[in-house]
């Protein structure tokens, strides 16, 4: 045996070949599944759920975790069943998924990128979780929807508005039932017009970072294709607590409608600022001066007070809907007596975001009659599907993005409780709000192909 | 002009909030040497304060016939409040519209205590310590705090109205020529600014004209010769711990209206109330009331739009950039001693 074969750059690359595999992650490395990561072996099967437990979107974070909670408990065949009883997809049997009882991990996001990939990491290498869910923000469901592309498993996404979402960011593995910021504007424009005229001039502030930049291109196309005139757009950090420089400029700017692309504090302080100055009562060009959030949510209302009643925006689904629009949006009463009798209260937009996400997931499962990630990403893409609350949806194959009615809402007049600040001014055919895969909005980014992570 | 005008009166107004917070900082770190991290927290504190006396009079019970249906379609009994059970209508609705006013006088014994508490429990502990120990303790502790309000209040915002008779806004601008509703500002924030002045005069005053407050300059100038005289220079520092804990906590009580409390209101002041006090000069009080109105009125004109187009991100870098270029000029701040934080 003589080793005349062995140079010294051969054995560097055995080496660094060597030292690349075993770097490797152990969710990407052959021997942590059988065919795909986190096969399930047993009689259980493990769900992630990935939300902010602290940080400022805790409380919403609070509410998607319940509404996980109660899914799985619906899944195990727990409860009333909630809208498992009003999905149009029969799949699901209440005995788990497959027949294998679901359990869950939780995970902190603290609404930083950073921290949602090391917990999602540590649910899929740890806890062997072969789905992750949740989440209250457009950064965080990028990076964790990346994560997930590259471990190989499914990604759910939970609130996440950002058009990169399942624009330039989209990935094989990553699915949102969420609106995004391009249905907000198409949803609101008409109903503006309606509301306001076509003759307006618009001053926007602009949270500095993917969402509020989409969401601002998005509401500054749409009014501007119905008549509007954007005079400006103003940058504020994510960081700012008090927009009171922000807002003076307006005053005297010859706008008569200010729009606050901000969300969660952000919008809480902003709107807060903007009524403080005057601006609801404001005059300008011979019409009332116009406050327009073009995302809403519940908890965001609760946190303005009074300061929201009047000013409309948009939702991706409202607990009265089903009451006050009919049938069409079957599910909507369902989820609202599960999640009422268990919580006490009405469940938000994000608690139904999820709760849907858990329910489409173990449905895809099971009619695929597989855990692979790519069997369910399969039965995920074209999906068509009804009775979970938004009406009749489909999840596009194209960019893995759901497609249904964008509800319009205002803030209450004469709210009856803490549950009730919002009221439905309309809601927009999910006809209206489709737009092409490659719509210029979206585009920049592929989805690639499915990992399974073998 | 009138845009300039509307952002002086907002650099005034940001500028007695960071005053505020900074004199009590410095009033910590001038008397016992200590650089307290869990200031902001106390500030936090202060607005929960007004929130807690919201909260107490909106405590209620059922009424024993129901109004309605709830969502659940269950029978709905309105809440009646007991403040309008014990003081009647009138007073109820009355003391309700003022909680935030009212909740000053809540908040003083409370931050009192909170402070005193503070000192005797924890930083008396830390006075020999480096200071890198005393930023660490604290920072620990401010956390530590906000994250038992965020436990009982949770992380949502908490709205906080001022009295209905101050809820609008003033027009400047008849009253200096201009048009109407050229320069409009709100009610509350003007109070926020006078009520600053207020505290802040009453501070100094309370310093410059008490036998208490001389005794307390003379310990900030030269403790041990205080100490040699006889007299319990500790117990006078302790008391001002909590004086400054009670200013920080009606600085917070009084921004509540402004922009609704959330726990991490604290941290958002924190590092811009320490950023003045180095500015204004480690341990000098009129130094980090100047720097507090300073730095809030640059910050308000960097926030301009005619700024930010010739300089773009100005507004969030301008304190510091302020900050770099004071302390390369005037290595101690504008209005630091000699000798304090120095070997």
């Amino acid at each position: 045996m003589t080793f005349s074969n062995l140079t010294r750059r051969g054995v560097i690359k055995t080496g660094a070949a060597a030292g690349a595999g075993l770097a490797l992650p152990t969710y990407l490395s052959a021997a942590a599944h059988s065919g795909f990561t986190n096969a399930p072996t047993g009689d259980t099967v493990t769900l992630g759920f990935n939300v902010p437990q602290s940080g400022p979107y805790a409380d919403e974070g609070a509410d998607e975790l319940r509404a996980f909670e109660l899914a799985v408990e619906h899944l195990n065949g727990q409860g009333d069943g909630g809208m498992l009883n009003t999905f149009s997809s029969k799949a699901l049997e209440g005995n788990g998924i497959m027949g294998k009882k679901v359990q869950f991990v939780t995970g902190d996001t603290q609404t930083k990128s950073d921290a949602a990939r090391a917990s999602a990491q540590s649910m899929i290498q740890k806890d062997g979780a072969i789905m992750i869910s949740g989440g209250s923000s457009s950064g965080v469901a990028v990076a964790v929807q990346g994560l997930c592309q590259e471990a190989g498993v499914i990604f759910m996404a939970g609130l996440t508005h950002s058009n990169d979402t399942t624009g330039k960011d989209k990935k094989a593995n990553g699915f949102r039932h969420f609106f995004n910021a391009y249905m907000s504007a198409a949803a609101l424009a008409p109903v503006l017009k309606n509301l306001y005229g076509d003759d307006r001039k618009v001053y926007s502030l602009t949270a500095d970072y993917t969402w509020g930049w989409t969401q601002q291109e998005s509401i500054q196309a749409a009014t501007e294709a119905m008549g509007w005139e954007t005079i400006n757009d103003v940058r504020t950090p994510l960081a700012a607590t008090d927009f009171s420089s922000y807002i003076a400029p307006v005053l005297n700017s010859g706008a008569d409608v200010l729009v606050l692309n901000h969300y969660g504090g952000n919008m809480v302080n902003s709107l807060t600022n903007a009524v403080q100055f005057g601006l609801r009562e404001k005059q300008v060009n011979g019409k009332n001066f116009e406050i327009v959030v073009p995302l809403y949510s519940e908890l965001m209302a609760r946190g303005a007070g009074e300061n929201i009643t009047g000013i409309v925006g948009s939702q991706n689904w409202d607990w009265k809907l089903e009451n006050q629009m009919g049938d069409r949006y079957k599910g909507t009463n369902a989820f609202v007596q599960s999640f009422g009798e268990k919580y006490g209260f009405p469940p938000s937009q994000a608690a139904q975001t999820c709760y849907a996400q858990t329910l489409l997931y173990a449905d895809a499962v099971a009619r695929a009659g597989s855990f692979n990630p790519c069997a369910v990403g399969e039965a995920l893409a074209g999906f068509e599907f009804d009775g979970l609350g938004n009406g009749p949806t489909l999840y596009r194959a194209d960019d893995h993005q759901c497609f249904k009615d964008v509800v319009v809402v205002r803030g209450k007049e004469n709210p009856e409780n803490e549950f009730d600040l919002v009221e439905i001014v309309e809601v927009t055919p999910a006809d209206q709000v489709t737009y092409a895969p490659d719509h210029p909005m979206f585009a920049g980014g592929e989805l690639g192909d499915c990992n399974p992570g073998a | 002009m009138d845009a300039i005008l509307l952002q002086l009166l907002n650099g005034l107004d940001k500028g007695s909030a960071y005053a505020l917070i900074a004199l009590g900082l410095t009033l910590i770190f001038g008397t016992l040497g200590v650089v307290n991290f869990a200031h902001g927290a106390l500030f936090m504190i202060g607005a929960f304060c007004a929130v807690t006396l919201s909260k107490i009079f909106t405590l209620s019970h059922k009424a024993s016939e129901p109004s309605g249906v709830d969502f659940l379609g269950k029978p709905k009994y309105d809440d009646i409040l007991y403040i309008k059970d014990w003081f009647g209508e009138t007073a109820g609705a009355w003391m309700l519209d003022w909680s935030v006013p009212l909740s000053i006088l809540f908040a003083v014994p409370i931050m009192l205590a909170v402070g005193f508490v503070m000192e005797r429990g924890l930083i008396k502990h830390f006075y020999k310590r480096p200071h890198a120990d005393q930023i660490l303790v604290t920072f620990g502790l401010a956390i530590v705090l906000q994250e038992v309000i965020k436990y009982f209040y949770g992380a949502n915002p908490i709205p906080t109205s001022a009295p209905e008779a101050f809820r609008g806004s003033f027009d400047f601008g008849v009253m200096l020529g201009f048009d109407p509703n050229a320069i409009i500002y709100p009610y509350w924030r003007l109070i926020y600014f006078a009520f600053s002045a207020l505290i802040i005069g009453g501070v100094f005053a309370f310093l410059q004209f008490t036998t208490f407050g001389m005794v307390v300059r003379a310990g900030m100038a030269d403790r041990e010769t205080v100490g040699l005289l006889g007299i319990n220079i500790d117990k006078r520092f302790t008391i001002m711990f909590g004086i400054a804990a009670a200013v920080a906590g009606l600085a917070g009580v009084m921004y509540a209206p402004i922009n609704s409390p959330n726990y991490h209101m604290g941290m958002d002041f924190l590092v811009l109330s320490f950023v003045v006090v180095v500015v204004g000069g480690m341990g000098s009080l009129p130094g980090a009331v100047l720097a507090g109105f300073l730095l809030g009125v640059l910050e308000s004109f960097a926030s301009m739009n005619e700024v930010k187009n010739i300089l773009p991100g100005i507004d969030q870098i301008i304190i510091y950039v302020v900050a770099i270029l004071i302390l390369l000029t005037r290595p101690r701040g504008l209005m630091g001693r000699k000798g304090v934080m120095e070997e």
